[in-house]
């Protein structure tokens, strides 16, 4: 019987019908993405297919650093000796403040081995390079072209020249993946450094916003208040700049004041960021006495506010 | 014919491979979120002037693909990619007759259906952006579909 189906392929050697192929490979990405949310051994499977991946990225990210090269390489000679002078400049002043700086350090140094505590310093620090590559419009995440390979691992924290940038999500062979602290599902622990007020600051997915939700309306915190990393966490360095803040707006009938705040890092402008080495603060574990009295308050803290 | 059977799939395999890359080129900000989805209106494209070379399995390891290269949960874009080739082969007998006005409208609404799958997908997992938005490649790809059709049948005509 002849009949006119949607299906046209020859008849002799079809293979399987549509219908059967559709729910195979239905139940069969279904079945992935169970198994990627939930279970971990879908990391090899990953890891084949994001190598892949990694010569398309590449790929695309070639052109425009190949372009940034090229304008950089004939940049004209006027507008270097104009850096040049520009950052002599600059270095004479950052030398002043050096010699201050030296001192301090032998004075926090001191202090710091008084107090016996070293950790939460990075110890080791590699500089990564952003792909020239757009994962998704709606998220705050960047490809850097560090992976496993490098020593890279899920969770390290990702800093920039002027603040906390975010934290490595995914380790690929020769790429990783970094949520940005703007994101909306990320947050990170914070203090205010005038006040010693202890909060979270949560991405709302815009790069140049924080909003920290869990602050009342009594507590001290104003505009331009610098907030640090705590360290709580054991994910971020303690004491790295995190934002500025930018809003404070208090309503006398609401339990929890509106903050928003600035990252200091750029977000939006940043090519090259470093991945952080380093130990974790003593009272992630709560080893001595001092830090583990610190701990629950510290916890407490964070939780009421 | 033969001939041109093989061109046709090569053809296939490179158009739907170039929307792919196009799917992770840097644009700016403001056009980022209206970027169309090259790659699965390549695939649709393929499914009506030639279904019998474009079939589901390859849709398939195409939106894969796209997972990896964008870091999402595999499997998500997959479904996507699978439903609406799936739902052009039942419909493309029909489909092909349409006049181009009445083709782009299905489409839109296949994209349509594509994007909430992402975005059902993306809720169940707790990924939701709710902003209106997310739902702009489906007017700009049902806008560029003309463009796709007068543009992919140029390039079968001359290779035959």
């Amino acid at each position: 019987m002849v009949e006119l189906t949607h299906d046209s392929r020859p008849i002799i050697g079809r293979g399987p019908p549509l219908g059967a192929t559709f729910i195979t490979l239905a139940i069969a990405s279904i079945a992935l993405m169970v198994a990627d949310q939930r279970y971990d051994q879908i990391s090899r499977v990953r890891a084949w297919l994001t190598a892949a991946a990694y010569p398309v990225q590449v790929g695309v990210d070639l052109p425009f650093r190949a372009w940034d090269w090229l304008s950089g390489s004939i940049a004209d000679r006027s507008r270097l000796r104009r850096d040049n002078l520009e950052l002599t400049a600059r270095l004479r002043l950052a030398n002043l403040q050096l010699q201050r700086f030296a001192v301090l350090e032998d004075e926090n140094r001191r202090l710091r081995d008084m107090r016996e505590r070293t950790q939460g310093v990075a110890e080791r620090v590699l500089v990564a390079s952003i792909l020239n590559v757009d994962l998704d419009p709606f998220r705050q995440r960047v490809l850097l072209d560090k992976g496993a390979v490098d020593g890279v691992f899920k969770g390290q924290a990702v800093l920039d020249g002027a603040g906390i940038f975010g934290q490595v999500t995914k380790v690929n062979a020769g790429t990783a993946e970094v949520i940005l602290i703007s994101d909306a599902e990320h947050a990170i622990p914070v203090q205010s450094n005038r006040s010693g007020v202890r909060t979270i600051a949560v991405g709302m997915g815009d790069s140049s916003k924080l909003s920290l939700p869990f602050v009342t309306v009594e507590s001290d915190l104003k505009v331009g208040d610098l907030l640090l990393s705590t360290g709580l966490g054991g994910v971020f360095p303690p004491g790295y700049p995190v934002a500025k803040i930018s809003k404070v707006k208090r309503a006398a009938s609401a339990t929890f004041a509106l903050v928003e705040a600035r990252p200091t890092a750029e977000l939006d402008r940043d090519r090259e960021v470093l991945l952080v080495w380093f130990k974790p603060p003593v009272f992630a574990t709560a080893a001595s006495d001092a830090p583990a009295a610190a701990a629950p308050a510290a916890q407490t803290g964070a939780g009421s506010q | 014919m033969r001939q041109s059977m093989f061109m046709r799939r090569i053809l296939y395999w490179a158009s739907v491979a170039a929307g792919l890359v196009l799917a992770i080129v840097p644009l700016p900000d403001w056009l980022d979120p209206v970027r169309p989805d090259l790659a699965l209106l390549a695939v649709v494209y393929w499914i009506l002037t030639s279904p019998r070379i474009a079939g589901l399995g390859y849709a398939w390891l195409s939106g894969l693909f796209l997972d990896v290269l964008r870091g999402m949960v595999l499997g998500q874009h997959a479904l996507g990619f699978l439903v609406v080739a799936f739902l052009t082969h039942r419909l493309q007998l029909r489909m092909r007759m349409f006049p181009i006005l009445h083709q782009a409208a299905t489409v839109m609404l296949m994209l349509g259906l594509y994007h909430f799958i992402i975005f059902w997908t993306d809720g169940l997992i707790g990924h939701g952006y709710t902003g209106w938005n997310r739902w702009l490649p489906v007017l700009s790809g049902a806008l560029l579909w003309p463009l796709i059709v007068a543009a992919g049948d140029s390039l079968t005509r001359r290779t035959g």
